[in-house]
Formats: structure tokens, sequence, C-alpha cells
């Protein structure tokens, strides 16, 4: 009898759990956690869905990521952090790639990292109903701190390419949401 | 990929790459100087979605040179004959209006353009088209509004969208020009048949003037020449001002 499985995890999720458990970099990817998005301290490569790949070839490794917006000003101090974890903990020879390919998708971040933003103050992608178009609605993503839907958008461009900013109209604090692409 | 092809697809990278960087670096010019704090901090983003977008064109066409410059080369090296962006991205920021009508045009044009470079054959500029699109939704979604807004608003703000309008109508027509490096890039599978697009891009463009109740112009001109490397005046002053600092300290690292 074939059984139907049902899955608790999205399928890019699954995969992505799948490639950091084998064994020749499991480790790699485990020290990466370490490594935090400088504009969102919160957030880990794994978890914000950057880091794409680990490749291990003798000593040589090579550690893929993606950019979340085309000019994501952040890229290149990551690419130095990794590069810089990864010396410190006795692997000299680390290249970091930049692939664009598939393009990033605010779906690959991780419900841990979603949880995280919420606690930190920034409304995840989830806590707002889009518009029929897919972009950010004009009102009532759920305020991350006082839990309201009473909210309304200020401004489509945040603190950076990848937020939205809203203020809720019940605890009056402004916040950012990031932004579903 | 035999030579031809390849020298072809690197002048291609720096078109996009140089369409890119002009446009980003004129709406930069706008930060500190938006009407509002937010408006200010949205135009930091889309210049910054632009100049990123110039980084991954230049890095393809380095790559593709293959002569030892690098994508701040492509940028701040070249002068403004050696430039092939497109005439329209390259006029003063203007007005508020002028820059909205402007932002209008080309995030009209981009979201046309961008789905077919998509299907490219070559996976690198597929690659960037798959970031850019996303990026463009939000642009348009803007600029509409503001057209809108400025259009169908107070008397002054519709006769300064209006001029706007007119000033710039005339070097549309540019956009949607073909040459022989192109076409062979179509035929290839690689580049974008923009001579397709006009139609499209007339169409969406007047209903959203329309609706602004903004006129829309007569094609009585038209200014071409971006492709060829024959510039406004405007395009020698704005890269005397984005190239001195990296010119003036050759190879300074911080």
């Amino acid at each position: 009898m074939v059984m139907k499985e049902i899955s608790l995890m999205a399928e890019d999720q699954y995969q992505r759990q799948q490639q950091r458990n084998a064994e020749d970099v499991k480790e790699l990817w485990d020290l990466l956690d370490a490594v935090k998005d400088p504009e969102v301290p919160v957030l880990s490569l794994w978890d914000l869905g950057i880091l794409r790949d680990i490749q291990r070839d003798g000593d040589r490794i090579t550690v893929t990521i993606t950019p979340t917006y085309s000019g994501c000003p952040a890229m290149d101090n990551i690419s130095t952090d990794v590069a810089q974890l990864l010396n410190d903990n006795g692997y000299a020879d680390v290249t970091v790639k930049t692939s664009l390919s598939p393009a990033w998708s605010s779906e690959w971040m991780s419900a841990e990292g979603r949880k995280n933003l919420r606690a930190y103050g920034i409304a995840p992608p989830e806590d707002a109903e889009l518009d029929a178009d897919g972009l950010t609605p004009d009102a009532h993503a759920a305020c991350p701190h006082c839990g309201s839907r009473n909210t309304r958008r200020v401004s489509e461009f945040g603190s950076t390419a990848c937020k939205a900013l809203f203020q809720c109209d019940d605890c009056s604090e402004p916040f950012d949401y990031f932004k579903k692409i | 990929m035999s030579d031809q092809i390849k020298n072809a697809i690197q002048e291609y990278a720096t078109r996009l790459g140089d369409d890119s960087v002009v446009l980003g670096h004129r709406i930069s010019e706008w930060v500190s100087y938006g009407p509002f704090l937010e408006e200010d901090i949205a135009y930091g983003n889309v210049s910054l979605d632009y100049v990123g977008r110039a980084r991954l064109f230049y890095s393809y066409a380095a790559e593709l040179a293959d002569d030892g410059r690098d994508e701040d080369d492509f940028a701040y090296m070249r002068n403004d004959r050696e430039y092939r962006n497109l005439l329209l991205l390259e006029m003063p920021k203007g007005d508020f209006a002028y820059s909205q009508v402007r932002q209008l045009f080309a995030d009209v044009y981009y979201t046309l353009v961008l789905p077919e470079l998509l299907q490219s054959k070559d996976e690198t500029l597929a690659g960037v088209a798959a970031k850019a699109i996303k990026e463009t939704k939000y642009h348009l979604r803007r600029s509409r509004d503001w057209v809108l807004r400025l259009g169908d608003g107070t008397e002054e703000s519709h006769k300064r969208t209006q001029k706007a309008v007119d000033q710039l109508w005339g070097y549309t027509h540019e956009l949607f020009d073909m040459d022989e490096t192109e076409q062979l890039l179509v035929n290839e599978g690689i580049a974008v048949d923009v001579s397709k697009l006009r139609d499209a891009w007339l169409k969406m463009v007047s209903d959203i003037l329309t609706q602004a109740t903004i006129t829309v112009p007569e094609d009585s001109w038209a200014v071409r020449g971006g492709r060829t490397g024959y510039h406004t005046e405007h395009l020698g002053h704005m890269l005397t001002e984005m190239q001195i600092v990296h010119r003036s300290h050759p190879g300074c690292k911080w």
C-alpha cells in the first residue's frame, strides 16, 4: 500500500535541511550558524536563507551565498565574515561565491528565523495579507510589539530594501515589515 | 561559444550595466532632497536596486572581457562617449514630477523587458532578471501612484507632470531600437527583442497617464544616440561627479 505522506515542512525547507545534514559538511553548516546578517543581527545566514551551499573538496571549501536584493550592501561584509569565521576555525582555503540563480525568496527564511524576527520587532512576511498583485498591503500587518492588526503602511521602502515601514495605531509604535519577494 | 557571440554578450551586459548605473545615480541625487523622509528613503532604496543591478551586469561584462578590468573599471574608468546607456535615463533629475515621470517610463519598460530577459539562454543574464523582476514590481507601484497623485492633483502638480511627459516623450523611442549586436543575440535566444515591446509599453503608459488626466503626446520628435555613445551634455557632468573620487585616488582601498 502506498501511503500518502503529509509533510510538516515546506519542500524547499526539507531540501535545505537534507543538504546541511550531509556528513562531510555538517560541521561547516553548524559553524556558520554563528554568522549573522549585519543588518538584522537576530538572523543567521541560514535563517535568512541566503547561505545556499557548502562544498568540500579535500581542504578546499566553497561557500555559495545569494543576495536578497540586487543592491544588498551587506553582501561584501557577509562574504568577509564567512571566510573569516572558517579561517579562524582552521579552514585556510575558503572561497565565497555569490550566485544569483535561483533568485532568493523570502520563503527560504526558516521558522526559527521568523520567530526571532518578530521578537526583534520586525514583522515577518506572513504577518500581512498581501495585495492581489503579491505586494505589501497598505494596512493590517500584525504589529510585532502588541499583535494588533490596526496598523498602516507608512512607506513602501523601509530602513533597508527588504523592508517596508508600518505604524501601529493601537500601541503607536513604528515597525519594519519584512517584504515578501 | 564563438568570439563574435561572446563579444556581443559583453557589449550587451555593458549596455544593461550602463542603463542601471546611470539611472541609479540619477535617483540617488534625490537622497536628502526628498519631499519627506519616507520618500527620501524610498529613493535611496530604488537607487540601490539599480546600482546593484549595475554591479551584476558589469561583473559579468568584466568576466567575459577577461582583460584584468573589474566592475569598478567599467563604472568609473570610462568616459561619456564610451557609455552606452539610453538617453532617457541620463536626463537630470529635474523637479519631483519630472523624476517620477521618467521613473514611470523606465519602470513600465523594465516590467516588459525583464520577463523576456528571464527567458534568455544566458544563465547569468536570466539570473539578474529573476532578481530584478521582483524589485521592479515595487518600483512601478510607487512611480504609478505618484504620477496619478501629481497628474490628478493640484493645478500646479498637473502642469508640471504634463510638462515632464511632454519633455521626456521624445526620449522614449530609443528604448525600442535594435542594432546589429542585439539582433545577433536575439537570434541566439540571448537578448530581448525590444522592438516588439513598444505597443505594450504605449498601452500601459497611456492608460496610467489618461487616468492621471495627463494628455499622451503626439510622436512629433525623437532623440537617439545613447547606444552608440552620442549623449546629451548632461551625462558628462553626471559622470564627472560620479567618478571623481575613484579617479582621484586610483586603487585606493578602505
